[in-house]
Parts: structure tokens; C-alpha cells; sequence
């Protein structure tokens, strides 16, 4: 059960942006601009970054959520996000792809904690510095999501099959308050 | 030195802004709802809970900000130097105490954050809209001091310059300043 009364029963950051939605605009700007953009890293490698961090802060919404868009991108290939989102080193990605996810993980657990190595070996690998820059605002944006969510107690759906059709509507429509205005998209 | 490249005269979270002005404008934004919006805590209330998790998360650029913001809006050095040594202790009200107490778990986790702790605040008079925006401030400068230390931004020593953006957060709020920042140059 949530912390405060949300006066609503939407799932996870739904639930606390219908609460908030004048936080939940710019948020949800800011989720368009780093997660939907397709310069440098691509839409899917964003959201796999935000699954790991996700999944390293133990946000089970979070996680299942952005796993479940990663997955949509990918034509449902779940055991490539499921890698992804537990041990990056040994998924089948490119070695850029996992530098910077090093990088997301260092950012996980304290700004402090990114090494001139770390980001030395994503630009050997052919990260720009604009990959780097997005590389640790996706990760550090998660780290704000998921505290906002775990921190509220947000209502956490723990059946898995009502993820991939929130995952669709966010894959063909982006993030904007729509997510919890909308009527809320279930299984067919 | 900063691992992307950043303009000699921005040091800490304001060069970021500028390399990144798509992302910064809802990150200025969300800021400016949270810290300077309509709320019943007020501006220096809200700048001591960035400045305790700015504070917890070593973050030493956006900690010495926020303490010089809350210096200035409280018009005395004292509590917010206080509420980083010691939350119980300091000269803040019970329900401010009961608040940092939810920022200083947030910032550790979302899933730190106690059922007492939220018990607490309410009994303290803290309103809901209130637990949440304490809640999701903390996780902002989670945030922020991740993105600023995370790109190894510069962190000056000089305490004019935290008092001159103390000064600029007090008149102008998170809002990026209709000139830009080429007058800073020096």
C-alpha cells in the first residue's frame, strides 16, 4: 500500500505522476528526451540501461517496466533484456553497449564511483561524448525514478503479464502524462 | 577534469545545463516546481532537504550550493550546517526533523524508506502532499549529484563562488537566465 493516499489505483510511477501531475510533465519531457532519441545510442539500448540501473536498485516496477519497453523494441526477445538487466558483462551486446552500462552501474552507486578507466574504455570502444553525457543522466534519472517510486510504496503489479501492454502503449506513444491520463491499456 | 568537454567558466551542475540545454530545461523545470513552486514547506525548508542529501551523497558542489541557498533564504549559517551534522539534534521544527529523516532514507533507497518513519511525520503534522515532495526531492538531487559528480565536473573552493549562486537561486530560481552565462566568463 502506498505511503500517502494517491487517491487513485494506478501502478507504480502512474499512480504518483496522476497524484503529482504537475511534477510529472517535466518528467516525463525529460524520460522523451533521454529514453526516445535515436542520436547516438538508440531507443533500445536507453531503455536497457534503465532496466540495469532498475534492477541494481532493486526497483521491481521499474525494472519489469523498462524490461518490458526494451522487450517490445526488440520483437519480444526476453532473454536477451533478461541478460541484459542481470549481467550485462556476459550478454550477447556490443562491447560499447556494455561499457557504458559498466558506466550506468558505477553511477548506481554514487557519482563518485565513475573511474577515468570506466570512461576511457567506453570511448575506446567508439562511445561519443554525447553517449557518455546520456549514459549517466539516463542512469542517474533512474536512480531519481526509483527512489520516487520504492520511497511512495507505489502500488507494484507482481504479475509480469500486465507489463507488456503498458510497455506497447509506451513504445508507440512515448512518455507524456498520457501514460496516466489514458485509459490503461491490459491484455487482450 | 570533466569527462565530456565543458565550458571553462560553468563548474559543477551549471556547465551541464548549458552542454545539455534539451535536458536541462525539464530538469530546470522540475527543479523550479519543487523548490520554489507553491508549497506549504518553505524555500528554505525545502533547500535544507537538497542540502542533507547533497550532503549524504558527498556530492561536495551541489551540498555547498544548497547550504549557501539555504543560508541566504533562512538569513543565518547556523541550521543548515546543523542538519547536515546531526537531523535529531538541529534547531528545525519536529515535523522538518521527521521530513529529513524520510530524505536521508530516500537517499539511500527507495526501499530504506520506513513505515515508522512516514508514521512519524504524519503524527507531526506533515501532510501528504508534503511526504511526497520530500520524497521526490530527495530523489532529484539523487539525481543531480550523481550527474554532476558521475562527469567529474570541476568543484571550486573559493566560498564567493557558492555565495554568488546562493544569491542567484535566491533571485532567480532554477530558471536559466534569459542571457545566458557569458558574462560569468572571465
Amino acid at each position: 500500500m502506498p505511503h500517502i493516499n494517491l487517491g487513485n489505483d494506478l501502478p507504480g510511477m502512474r499512480g504518483l505522476m496522476a497524484f503529482s501531475p504537475a511534477t510529472a510533465e517535466p518528467m516525463n519531457l525529460l524520460a522523451e528526451i533521454l529514453l526516445r532519441s535515436n542520436d547516438g545510442l538508440t531507443p533500445t539500448e536507453r531503455e536497457l540501461i534503465g532496466t540495469h540501473v532498475s534492477y541494481l536498485n532493486d526497483c521491481f516496477f521499474c525494472q519489469h517496466a523498462h524490461a518490458a519497453i526494451a522487450c517490445h523494441y526488440l520483437n519480444s526477445d526476453k532473454e536477451l533484456v533478461d541478460d541484459v538487466r542481470e549481467n550485462p558483462a556476459a550478454a550477447n551486446i556490443s562491447n560499447k553497449l556494455k561499457a557504458l552500462l559498466n558506466i550506468a552501474a558505477l553511477v548506481q552507486n554514487g557519482g563518485k564511483y565513475v573511474t577515468p578507466e570506466a570512461v576511457a574504455k567506453a570511448k575506446q570502444e567508439g562511445a561519443t561524448d554525447k553517449d557518455i553525457h546520456d549514459t549517466v543522466l539516463i542512469a542517474a534519472m533512474f536512480c531519481m525514478a526509483n527512489r520516487y517510486v520504492d520511497g511512495l510504496g507505489a502500488i507494484t503489479p507482481t504479475d509480469l503479464s500486465t507489463y507488456p501492454p503498458r510497455a506497447k502503449q509506451v513504445a508507440e506513444n512515448g512518455y507524456g502524462n498520457h501514460i496516466f491520463s489514458a485509459k490503461q491499456p491490459t491484455a487482450q | 577534469m570533466p569527462y565530456i568537454p565543458l565550458e571553462d567558466h560553468l563548474p559543477g551542475i551549471t556547465g551541464l545545463l548549458e552542454y545539455s540545454k534539451e535536458t536541462a530545461q525539464p530538469i530546470r523545470e522540475l527543479t523550479q516546481i519543487l523548490l520554489r513552486g507553491p508549497s506549504t514547506l518553505t524555500e528554505g525548508e525545502r533547500e535544507l532537504i537538497a542540502t542533507v542529501v547533497s550532503y549524504r551523497n558527498q556530492c561536495k558542489f551541489c551540498a555547498t550550493a544548497h547550504t549557501a541557498a539555504a543560508d541566504i533564504l533562512l538569513g543565518e549559517k547556523e541550521t543548515a550546517e546543523k542538519v547536515k551534522q546531526n537531523i535529531d539534534t538541529a534547531p528545525v521544527s519536529n515535523k522538518m526533523k521527521a521530513l529529513l529523516t524520510i530524505a536521508s532514507q530516500v537517499q539511500v533507497s527507495g526501499k530504506t524508506v520506513t513505515a515508522e518513519a512516514i508514521q512519524k511525520a504524519k503524527s507531526e503534522g506533515a501532510t501528504d502532499l508534503e511526504i511526497h515532495d520530500t520524497v521526490l526531492i530527495a530523489a532529484l538531487f539523487c539525481l543531480y549529484n550523481r550527474y554532476v559528480d558521475g562527469l567529474a565536473t570541476v568543484t571550486p573552493d573559493a566560498p564567493e563562488f557558492y555565495q554568488g549562486l546562493g544569491e542567484r537561486l535566491k533571485q532567480h530560481g532554477y530558471n536559466r537566465l534569459p542571457q545566458g552565462y557569458d558574462h560569468l566568463k572571465k
